[in-house]
């Protein structure tokens, strides 16, 4: 079973197409990565996603139940942790995991056991008296995470959780997703953090203006760029840009210190050209090497919208 | 078995409205105080016995204190971005409206027993004890119930919702014969009295402190039960609609 089956999925706001008929699948047990740029719908599906809001068109399964004909027993395997959602700042951190766990009807003992493991494990058992209030934001996020996991899910949705944290914070939080998909947990992530992504998620997907224009694995994604590979070269001094950006089969040229970095699909034949037009003027080559891109270059890429295409930046 | 569990659930959500939102200073004053004063204002200088005091002013105490936090839970939920979280859980909107209307509830039963305090020692008795707890208990009901359909304009700022509220309660309680006995209204008077909830609860508080009351009973109560039924029909509708709009 799919623990996750979008097809043709819909969201209108009035004249805006938030989410324009998108389909994917999520296996079990994978850790899923939705990408996309501010605006681009990914919150707008987490929210159709998670039975918060109802699609116009399409249809959701998740855990094999329709979200719009079910969103209750849907909810009860979710675990949530919705994008800038807040704690109860007027309850204590131990009050929050209880009401989460009565809302999701965790047995009472159960509730308490859970929620001192989770406390524990998210550093923050000695503030469990503490109003939400006093917790800085890394500390709240760590807390709405707990909360989300105090019943066991088998399904994880998390939209931006890194977002703006510490460093410590952030990093615990990825340390935990990590060991949750280890123990067979599927997980959603929408988050900005491209090195997040790529570090985490088993397959990407990648949403722009509410249209799916890419889903594969980060490697494959990198792979498929195939206009961004890159050769990166270091001439014993400068050469004028526009001789450089006149070479055939150079997409774009950028400096990067004291390096060139040439975009190009062919980098064997620009190795050669740029072995040549060294020759030719009398340059040194001091350093020359071949790189992929990396997956923010990617993201870019599909996601920038191409305006003049100066091939200099 | 769905039934109990959003039931259990729906607790849930009122231990939370009562810890939140009940133990704050602002509720008390609302809720007691200031219908107090509101009613001395009236009362001093004109000859009224403590018999016609004591079931206005629970009344009023009761009004407002079912009435007072409700209308700014969901605005307020919705502006501290813990509405969302709330609605993620397997929770029905039905579950959550009544969770935040038992807190209502509970809370303005307990308030309004303060002014029965009051007037025992000035000679009041509960002569109806049945119609006395089961009016009590509804017209919380229906007045939490009216708090809660007040919350349904989608804003995230409960000032908005405080005025709208305010707009709506205090003709109410101007027309309700609670300073003014029904019996000495004119008949247009008496014909916009019978639109308010509270008329029907004042008219059986003193029914059940042993005063004269102006309907039969049973009327009171089918028309408090009536209004129950539509302020939570409505609350119910007019959320379902603005939920989506709220994030």
């Amino acid at each position: 079973m799919k623990a996750i089956e979008v097809q043709e999925l819909t969201k209108r706001y009035g004249d805006l197409v938030a989410v324009d008929r998108i389909s994917f699948t999520v296996e079990e047990g994978e850790f899923f990565g939705f990408l996309g740029p501010n605006g681009a719908g990914k919150t707008t599906t987490v929210r159709m996603l998670t039975g918060i809001i109802s699609p116009n068109s399409g249809r959701a399964l998740v855990a094999g139940r329709d979200v719009t004909r079910d969103p209750l027993r849907v909810k009860q395997v979710l675990g949530v942790v919705p994008e800038m959602a807040n704690v109860y700042i007027d309850l204590s951190v131990w009050g929050n995991l209880m009401l989460m766990g009565e809302l999701y009807g965790v047995p009472r003992r159960e509730r308490r056991a859970r929620a001192e493991a989770l406390l524990r494990d998210f550093g923050l058992w000695e503030r469990r008296y503490h109003r939400a209030k006093a917790l800085s934001k890394g500390l709240r996020q760590r807390l709405l995470l707990a909360m989300a996991l105090i019943h066991a899910p088998k399904i994880l949705f998390l939209d931006e959780p890194t977002s703006g944290l510490d460093v410590q914070s952030a990093r615990l939080i990825r340390e935990k997703l990590r060991e949750l998909h280890s123990q067979g947990v599927t997980i959603f992530l929408t988050t900005h953090n491209l090195e997040e992504a790529e570090q985490l998620c088993q397959r990407i997907a990648i949403i722009d203006h509410g249209r799916i224009i890419a889903l594969d694995s980060p490697e494959r994604l990198k792979r498929t760029a195939l206009g961004l590979q890159i050769v990166e070269v270091r001439f014993n001094r400068c050469l004028a840009s526009a001789e450089l950006a006149a070479l055939p089969g150079v997409g774009q040229v950028k400096r990067a210190g004291d390096k060139l970095r040439f975009y190009t699909a062919q980098p064997e034949e620009l190795i050669i050209q740029l072995v040549d037009l060294a020759r030719a003027n009398g340059l040194k080559i001091i350093a020359l090497n071949t790189l992929g891109p990396s997956l923010e270059e990617v993201f870019l890429e599909l996601t920038t919208e191409k305006e003049g295409d100066s091939r200099w930046s | 078995m769905e039934l109990i569990i959003q039931l259990k659930r729906a607790w849930a959500v009122a231990k939370k409205d009562i810890r939140i939102y009940y133990f704050k200073g602002p509720v008390l004053i609302f809720g007691l105080l200031f219908p107090l004063f509101l009613f001395l204002a009236f009362y001093i200088g004109r000859d009224l016995s403590a018999d016609f005091l004591i079931p206005g002013l629970i009344g009023m105490a009761l009004f407002f204190t079912a009435t007072s936090v409700g209308p700014v839970i969901f605005p307020w939920e919705t502006r501290m971005r813990t509405l969302e979280r709330l609605v993620s859980a397997p929770i029905g909107l039905g579950a959550i409206l009544l969770g935040d209307v038992l807190a209502s509830l509970i809370f303005g039963i307990l308030i309004s027993l303060v002014p029965l305090l009051i007037g025992f020692p000035l000679g009041v008795e509960v002569r109806h004890p049945a119609t006395f707890a089961g009016s009590l208990i509804l017209a919380a009901l229906c007045f939490s119930s009216f708090g809660v359909l007040l919350s349904a304009p989608p804003t995230d700022v409960p000032a908005n919702v405080m005025m709208l509220s305010s707009l709506v309660k205090f003709p109410l309680i101007f027309i309700s014969g609670i300073f003014v006995p029904l019996e000495r209204l004119p008949a247009w008077g008496r014909a916009l009295a019978f639109v308010s909830p509270l008329t029907y609860f004042t008219d059986l508080m003193k029914y059940s402190l042993g005063n004269t009351r102006y309907l039969p009973v049973a009327l009171d109560l089918i028309a408090m039960g009536a209004f129950t039924v539509f302020f939570l029909g409505a609350a119910i509708g007019l959320h379902g609609r603005s939920l989506p709009r709220r994030f």
